[in-house]
């Protein structure tokens, strides 16, 4: 028999003012349950202790996934896994997420867990993390004082830690529509099944001008680090630089280098750093691929 | 200790029922409601003998507060024979290929079956293997499970008058 949940007093409210009356009122002593995957076996578990758990449920207005050319992506708080996974312009202009979406995870949880709750758990393995760095990500936070937008890369912390305040809600994740001629991709190495935790993620998106060299650059790397991470000096190395198998092992190294992975239940650090060089090399491979033109 | 009423729409039929907030839908179908076909196995949403509907999606019952399954469509494996005489066709496949051993999975095995074949009504052997990566079974080896899902498909598309 499985450990009965600890008490805590249940909020439902069924506006945006009211939680956010409700999070203001009750700030560090408040969890926020979206889709409930992590939240409630974390406190079944005793990780986690919150006198108050305000359901997100009956709250309108956050459960969109919307997409425009001009504004981008936008992932409202409650839009699920699935919801995202298989949106299609997210299948199309972010394949990269959609794929981190479907592979994440078992299809139930995927059904019931969200796309900002992956983020806000401030997990270093969170797959929708590096798809969402390499494609500039915003966050938009909502409190009774008002809003504030912050860059997802600037959002992580450390394990579990997040730029959010006791009082505020991760409204929506707001991404930026890629250029037509930007070609992404994203790795994934799990020690058993596609749907255990992740021991070692890269993403990496590739913009390439007409004269043939790389115009923009990305490249993300989770599980490796106290934080998913981009790797700045690779996106440096590799901006303006011919798209060959040269430079991007060049850059891979780099992103080894950047590495601080430990040592888990999953993987040693060593064959951490090892697969970052790996996935590294072959998601910037194939970033370069689907830029040119081929098959996303 | 503030007690709660729910009213709970299961398997069509309404239900009205005095819980405490921190239950989860599994809790109060079994325990409260004596709908004993869903199982708690993990606990932590890995093994899928939880598995309900809700609005006809695949979820875990035990990491579903039965708060906040309040107005939502709710079903479990008690709700999907059509009568008391007639069993689903998926339960029907999987009684036929001999899917069932000790039976502890089965009913999250059939939810999970339904909302594929909602979604996907010709499924692969691929697919159903990479569909059923939330429900374990630690009896049959799986091949069985994907026969009766194979063949449930068969019959659902013949009913629905599609080339298998």
């Amino acid at each position: 028999m499985t450990a009965l949940l600890p008490h805590f007093v249940h909020h439902r409210p069924e506006t945006l003012p009211r939680l956010l009356d409700l999070l203001a009122e009750h700030g560090e002593r408040a969890r926020i349950l979206a889709g409930g995957t992590d939240l409630l076996e974390r406190m079944r578990a005793g990780i986690v202790h919150a006198e108050h758990v305000i359901s997100l449920g009956r709250v309108p207005g956050l459960d969109h996934v919307r997409f425009d050319e001009g504004m981008g992506l936008t992932i409202g708080a409650r839009a699920s896994l699935a919801d995202v996974g298989r949106h299609p312009a997210v299948r199309q202009f972010y394949p990269t997420l959609s794929r981190a979406c479907t592979v994440m995870c078992t299809p139930q949880i995927c059904n019931m867990a969200t796309v900002v709750g992956n983020l806000v758990n401030g997990s270093p393995s969170a797959d929708a993390a590096p798809p969402l760095l390499i494609h500039d990500a915003r966050l938009a936070l909502v409190s009774t004082a008002g809003e504030r937008e912050i860059s997802l890369a600037d959002f992580f912390l450390g394990p579990g830690r997040v730029e959010r305040r006791p009082e505020e809600l991760v409204r929506e994740a707001r991404v930026p529509a890629p250029a037509p001629e930007a070609g992404s991709s994203f790795q994934r190495i799990s020690a058993r099944s596609a749907v255990d935790i992740a021991a070692v993620l890269a993403a990496a998106l590739l913009e390439i001008g007409e004269d043939g060299r790389i115009r923009s650059a990305r490249v993300a790397l989770g599980a490796v680090a106290p934080t998913p991470r981009r790797c700045l000096v690779a996106e440096e190395l590799l901006a303006g630089g011919e798209p060959d198998p040269a430079l991007f092992e060049e850059a891979a190294g780099l992103c080894a280098a950047v590495a601080r992975p430990i040592d888990d239940t999953r993987a040693s650090a060593a064959w951490r750093r090892a697969m970052v060089g790996v996935l590294s090399r072959r998601a910037l491979e194939e970033a370069a691929q689907v830029a040119r033109g081929g098959v996303r | 200790m503030a007690r709660t009423t729910l009213h709970l729409e299961i398997n069509g039929d309404p239900y009205e029922v005095s819980t405490f907030p921190w239950r989860t839908l599994a809790e109060v179908l079994r325990e409260d409601l004596n709908l004993v076909g869903t199982k708690i196995g993990c606990g932590t949403g890995d093994c899928g003998a939880c598995t309900v509907l809700l609005d006809g999606k695949a979820v875990c019952s035990c990491l579903t507060l039965a708060a906040d399954a309040e107005g939502r469509r709710i079903t479990t494996i008690e709700g999907l024979a059509p009568s008391p005489t007639e069993l689903h066709p998926v339960q029907r496949a999987f009684i036929a290929k001999g899917a069932v051993q000790c039976g502890f999975c089965t009913p999250g095995m059939i939810l999970r079956a339904v909302e594929l074949l909602a979604a996907n009504p010709s499924p692969t052997e691929a697919e159903i293997r990479a569909g059923f990566g939330g429900n374990l079974c630690r009896c049959t080896g799986y091949n069985k499970i994907v026969a009766a899902i194979q063949a449930a498909a068969a019959e659902l598309e013949l009913a629905a008058g599609r080339p298998s």
